[in-house]
């Protein structure tokens, strides 16, 4: 790999120990791939967890003396302001440290304390072509796909350290021959929800390793049901690209969406693939009774809380609602009136803060309901489990306790 | 005699260990740090110990943050893999791969993955490009 002056001397430690080491890891990937170079990046996003390596990583680079180049936005952990204090199950103490530490190390960074992992609809925009890095499951195929900008899939450390350098590794899915698909996916499910797509987004298995080219999906698609497509494709499988013919910006025919090549391989998925899938997915209830319902992984947009809002308005929910949000999100939806609607009923509606978190510890042994597959994923290793279904199920069910 | 085999080097060093052959794409988040069982349901690794082996398998899957943190967890109970071999590496993998100083090597021959079995003592040297299966 050829590296400028500039890099050069940023390896050799001349900007400090911590870029140093930021930029040596951003080689040994860039070598992995026979990156020829690096180049440069005005945006990224860094897929915080406030998970225990994560911590380890973000304060050894802090310690190393490292800054971000580019400023990233970052991926919630919990709100410290919310499940501390007055909370009715507040964080123990080692717990609500954890997140104070995690937070002041990507704030010592310099990174954008945003908390939110769905920049790509409001905050944290790319331009089509841009090349940039983005870490986080339902981002990167985000941008690459929906935006026609050009992300490799970074990991949540890859596009730490791309900020910190403020270049990538050009490899990849920033070349225009690695952007085509090569797998043709053809939908004949009735994708009547943004619902179904988490559960096409979870046919990785049935799709297999490549870039899907989705065709005889509808003529609208809402950018909820594009969060939901993507998260869940990095949740079965590890996709940073996907095209949807007729629809996304690099593939306004088929054949330009897999380059005049033929696909490798071919896959029909039908409502019997989504349906089984959904119910070999759910865990176990306790004689059809759910004990709470969360929304927002990804998080939630304020028209899916003001949709919420509208359902449950002067009603009283029968268990408990979480609506996970962006600050900007929660910002809105007080400024409206919906927090107000949402409280009343009995939900609450949550900025910052992620599902696989030991905010929720009150949670353990319990059966939730949520319409995110990935969102019942990664909780189960904290002892919570989900049934998920389709999320006007989910309503009803938070306002009966029990799942129809 | 023992059979070699090129490799291309994905993250740097040498280990020396059981083989264990995974056909489902792994994420390591899903495998319990206090002995480096997989933990994930359905997995043909389920109830299987990964720790200290030689890890053999077609790719990661998962978010962008479970390999390097996965990887983290079974490093504080020293049970991550010895060694990593994989045929689809990708930016997160490799990214947890070098963070946490795995050796992981790629571009292995077809005769290698006809040939390896579960439990044959495999080494890996990603620093010299090679991989032997010995007797």
């Amino acid at each position: 790999m050829i590296l400028n002056d500039e890099q050069k001397a940023m390896l050799d430690g001349k900007y400090g120990e911590g870029a140093a080491y930021a930029m040596k890891i951003q080689v040994g990937i860039g070598e992995c791939f026979d990156a020829p170079r690096m180049v440069p990046i005005k945006r990224a996003h860094v897929a915080l967890s406030n998970q225990a390596g994560d911590l380890w990583f973000a304060e050894k680079l802090v310690k190393a003396g490292a800054k971000c180049r580019v400023a990233p936005t970052v991926n919630p952990g919990f709100c410290l302001a919310h499940f501390t204090g007055e909370c009715a199950h507040p964080v123990d103490g080692p717990s609500a440290e954890h997140m104070q530490r995690t937070n002041d190390a990507y704030r010592a960074l310099g990174a954008v304390l945003s908390y939110n992992c769905t920049p790509y609809i409001a905050t944290n925009v790319p331009n089509f072509g841009e090349v940039c890095a983005f870490s986080e499951s339902s981002a990167t195929p985000y941008v690459n796909a929906v935006w026609g900008a050009r992300s490799n899939r970074e990991s949540a450390n890859s596009a730490l350290c791309a900020a910190i350098t403020g270049c990538v590794p050009e490899y990849g899915l920033l070349l225009d021959e690695n952007r085509k698909g090569d797998i043709l996916v053809h939908v004949e499910a009735n994708m009547k929800s943004d619902y179904e797509y988490h559960l096409l987004g979870m046919m990785g298995d049935k799709i297999g390793e490549g870039i899907p080219v989705f065709t005889g999906l509808p003529k609208v698609i809402t950018p909820e049901a594009l969060r939901n497509l993507g998260a869940q494709l990095n949740t079965s499988g590890a996709y940073g690209m996907y095209h949807i013919v007729g629809f996304t910006p690099e593939a306004p025919t088929l054949e330009a969406a897999l380059g005049g090549s033929k696909p490798k391989r071919e896959v029909v998925i039908t409502d019997k693939d989504l349906k089984d899938f959904e119910e070999k997915f759910s865990d176990e209830m306790h004689d059809g009774k759910v004990d709470f319902a969360m929304f927002g992984c990804p998080h939630f947009t304020l028209e899916e809380a003001m949709y919420i809002a509208r359902h449950i308005e002067g009603k009283k929910l029968a268990i408990p609602m979480y609506i996970l949000v962006s600050s900007h999100g929660r910002q809105m939806a007080d400024r409206m009136g919906i927090t107000d609607i949402l409280t009343a009923a009995g939900a609450e509606i949550i900025p910052d803060t992620c599902p696989d978190q030991p905010c929720w510890h009150y949670l353990k042994g319990k059966v939730g309901i949520t319409e995110s597959p990935k969102c019942a994923y990664y909780p189960r290793r904290r002892g919570i489990n989900f049934v998920i279904r389709d999320l006007d199920t989910c309503i009803e069910a938070a306002l009966t306790g029990e799942v129809k | 005699m023992a059979k070699r085999f090129s490799c291309h080097k994905i993250s740097d060093g040498k280990a020396q260990s059981d083989a264990i052959i995974s056909q489902d794409r792994i994420m390591f988040y899903q495998v319990r740090p206090e002995d480096g069982m997989m933990e994930e349901k359905n997995h043909c690794l389920e109830g299987r110990i990964i720790a200290k082996k030689i890890l053999v398998f077609p790719g990661g899957k998962g978010s962008s943050v479970v390999q390097q943190d996965g990887l983290y967890h079974l490093d504080r109970f020293h049970n991550m893999p010895a060694a990593l071999i994989v045929q689809n590496p990708d930016p997160v993998l490799v990214a947890g791969a070098i963070i946490m100083e795995i050796p992981m090597v790629d571009r292995l021959p077809a005769e290698f993955y006809e040939t390896v079995k579960d439990g044959d003592i495999v080494a890996v040297n990603a620093d010299e490009g090679y991989v032997e299966i010995l007797d």
